[in-house]
């Protein structure tokens, strides 16, 4: 059986304000917003209610109560944001949130009382925790969304409703405990029924024909009968594990515990199911309510728990605890199969299918980032700088060979640098050549090898490579750029042989 | 002391060795990297994996004769198809190039970092990765501390180390490696009289070896293997066993 959690904000803007300016605390305000041109009261605080100034009031009339009365804009969906905030906080209480415009949230607390020691210290907890911050509030916890609408805004009882008596529990409520619309509850009233008791036994029939199909619904929402559902704020991921602390955290061995205890319930529930993590992310719900995040991912997929575990502990360290963590969610955004008789056959195997070596680059990745990681393979290019591109993945293969008719030099630098060359005669190498300010005398020499520029890449004039070994033995490759001209052509070192 | 206690002393010693990388040499398939006179050097004769080797270079040349032979190296050591990290700060090494030298540019894993201390990290971390058949760091100084650090995590997981220090400014000071080399380029020969450049030739300098003495050789890359091109190494001064400008 579901179990519900209604939380009423008797005054959720006026307390808002209260909290965000604690000098107001005492004065009479109010929300207003201009409605058919009329400054209409959407919210009004504490002190303003006493003196008699409600919500859907005319400004100008609440300013007959009170002259120096202060208003503020309200702006058009305030009230939303504000209870999406909330509910994000109230996460950690129950994975499914919702909002229940325009004045409260629910919580589906099914299963999740006993982990604060069931569900009347779960309630006061909640409550308690809300009170704290500056909001006035109201809960109940019940069967059925209704019931626990209904209990938290207008019961006088106990909040919390045993499974199966929202019977009783509604019997003395008024019927605007049914969320009814305004036109129906006036009727109802005009009738003598003041309570849902008086004619919750009435036949069905009759109460269609006099209050049309709503009222039917709404009885059978609060009784249990119908259907209903509510649109959680945050859709729990179908791979996650949450852990709630009884203690706020605070300690590195402590989350530590809390990672490798998440893990083992996350990758019992993968392995099962064949599934292996590519990546996963750890949320921290921390006691000011700010949340931490931390994301890991991996080159294979896998569910071996002392492999994620070390990849989280290298971000411990950036995991922020502040004053504690009370509740840690883990969740696997990226998941893929595994296949069980591949694992076998590859561990132990060397290369690049080795699970060693995909293991020892997640941990890398994890500390320098991936983008330091790096794999070459060919691409079918002469120009240099373009015959090869790194790899996408560690086992991308491809039928392009490696360029190996002429000899490449082993250190290439990145921009070619500028040198000084005495050449005899066009297409010959040259004599000599000066870099850095050493003069080479060249001994020995090979080329030119020409590779032109690719016109429909890039602009540019093509190089003559030439292999030059100086008297030395230091072998170089330097290349001029165009044609030989006369009046000095642009020579360039790009590379040393070994 | 009597000759039954040298034996044991001797069977320690071999043992110690092994740990360090030196294993027995193999009698089947002799040659081993190929390198002749040069593992020669080594205490059990053969070429020592599983352990640190480092190899200065005085410049940008010393740098590309040092990959050069560091390829032929991977090569063997790659040879049941095992990957390798290569590890680097602004790295220039070309990978087409290493196809050369036998060694598979794909079968390289290369990681660029920013620091040395990074370096010496993830160097550390890989050496303890059973699956690779070696890692190959570029940076310029290294303390005993942190080679002391590599060194055993070598002994345990027997994958080989080799680090390239580039320029170094303390190219004396003592590290736990088991060996240091120094790779210079050295003049070709003319193949058959054609004009050109021939083939790869350093001039090798083995400036210290862990229980044992070094020298001097010259060696060719051809024909896909180290061709060693005199038998007895030239023997370096002590005083000469610093890096070589």
């Amino acid at each position: 059986m579901s179990r519900y959690l209604s939380i009423y904000f008797t005054n959720l803007l006026g307390d808002y304000l209260a909290i965000k300016k604690p000098e107001l605390k005492d004065q009479v305000y109010v929300f207003t917003m201009s409605q058919k041109n009329r400054i209409m009261v959407t919210a009004a605080s504490r002190k303003a209610e006493k003196q008699g100034i409600f919500a859907s009031m005319v400004l100008a009339d609440a300013k007959a109560i009170v002259p120096d009365i202060l208003a503020f804009d309200d702006k058009i969906d305030f009230n939303k944001r504000l209870l999406i905030r909330i509910a994000k906080w109230a996460i950690r209480y129950s994975p499914i949130v919702a909002i229940d415009l325009p004045d409260g949230i629910i919580l589906d607390s099914s299963g999740c009382s006993h982990l604060l020691g069931g569900e009347e210290k779960y309630l006061e907890t909640i409550i308690t925790k809300l009170k704290e911050s500056g909001y006035n509030c109201r809960g109940a916890i019940s069967d059925t969304i209704g019931t626990s609408w209904a209990i938290a805004r207008l019961g006088k009882k106990s909040p919390i409703i045993a499974s199966g008596q929202q019977y009783n529990a509604l019997l003395n409520l008024p019927p605007m405990a049914l969320r009814l619309e305004q036109p129906i509850i006036e009727r109802l009233h005009k009738l003598g029924f003041d309570k849902i008791g008086k004619f919750i036994q009435l036949p069905a029939s009759m109460l269609r024909r006099r209050f049309g199909n709503e009222i039917l619904l709404r009885l059978g929402q609060a009784l249990g009968t119908e259907e209903e559902t509510i649109t959680p704020i945050i859709v729990k991921a179908p791979y996650e594990e949450r852990l709630y602390c009884l203690e706020p955290i605070r300690t590195k061995p402590a989350i530590e515990i809390a990672i490798e205890k998440l893990l083992h319930e996350l990758c019992d529930r993968l392995e099962k199911e064949g599934l292996g993590i590519r990546s996963a992310e750890l949320k921290g719900y921390r006691l000011d309510g700010r949340v931490t995040e931390t994301k890991i991912g991996t080159n294979q997929p896998t569910y071996k728990v002392p492999h994620l575990a070390k990849l989280f502990e290298l971000k411990i360290d950036k995991i922020e605890p502040a004053l504690g963590i009370e509740l840690f969610i883990l969740t696997a955004t990226k998941t893929e199969p595994v296949l069980i008789h591949q694992e076998k056959l590859w561990s132990g195997k060397p290369g690049l299918a080795d699970q060693n070596l995909a293991q020892l680059l997640d941990r890398l990745a994890g500390k320098i980032g991936p983008q330091a990681i790096r794999r070459y393979i060919p691409q079918a290019h002469y120009w240099p700088e373009r015959s090869l591109r790194p790899a996408i993945s560690l086992d991308e293969k491809t039928d392009v060979k490696w360029q190996t008719s002429n000899p490449r030099p082993m250190e290439m630098l990145h921009r070619p640098a500028a040198i000084q060359v005495t050449a005899p005669i066009p297409d010959y190498p040259p004599m000599n050549f000066r870099y850095r300010d050493e003069l080479h005398m060249v001994a020995k020499a090979d080329g030119p090898e020409r590779i032109e520029q690719e016109w429909w890449m890039a602009k540019g004039e093509h190089r003559d490579y030439y292999i030059l070994e100086d008297d030395k033995g230091r072998r170089y490759w330097v290349f001029r750029s165009g044609h030989y001209n006369e009046e000095g052509s642009a020579w360039f070192l790009h590379g040393f042989f070994a | 002391m009597t000759t039954e206690k040298q034996e044991i002393l001797a069977q320690l010693r071999k043992q110690l060795l092994e740990v360090q990388g030196c294993k027995p040499a193999p009698i089947a398939n002799g040659d081993g990297f190929g390198l002749g006179p040069v593992e020669a050097c080594f205490p059990t004769k053969v070429f020592p994996t599983g352990t640190i080797h480092e190899f200065l270079a005085a410049n940008p040349e010393d740098t590309a004769a040092s990959e050069g032979f560091i390829a032929g190296l991977l090569a063997k050591l790659m040879e049941n198809g095992s990957s390798c990290l290569w590890i680097s700060r602004n790295r220039k090494l070309f990978p087409p190039s290493l196809e050369t030298f036998g060694t598979d540019p794909q079968q390289i894993i290369f990681i660029d970092l920013y620091s040395t201390k990074e370096i010496l990290w993830v160097m550390e971390e890989a050496l303890k990765c059973e699956g690779l058949a070696c890692v190959i760091a570029e940076l310029s100084d290294i303390d005993f501390a942190q080679s002391r650090r590599l060194q055993l995590a070598t002994e345990k997981s027997h994958v080989t180390g080799f680090l390239l220090r580039k320029e170094p400014k303390f190219s004396l000071s003592a590290t736990a490696c088991s060996a240091r080399w120094q790779i210079k380029p050295a003049p070709t020969e003319i193949i058959n009289g054609i004009p050109g450049v021939g083939n790869p030739r350093w001039e090798v300098n083995l400036l210290k070896v862990k229980n044992g003495e070094g020298g001097r050789f010259l060696i060719e890359w051809a024909e896909n293997r180290f061709a060693p091109l005199v038998a007895e190494p030239q023997i370096i001064k002590k005083e000469e066993r610093g890096l070589i400008a």
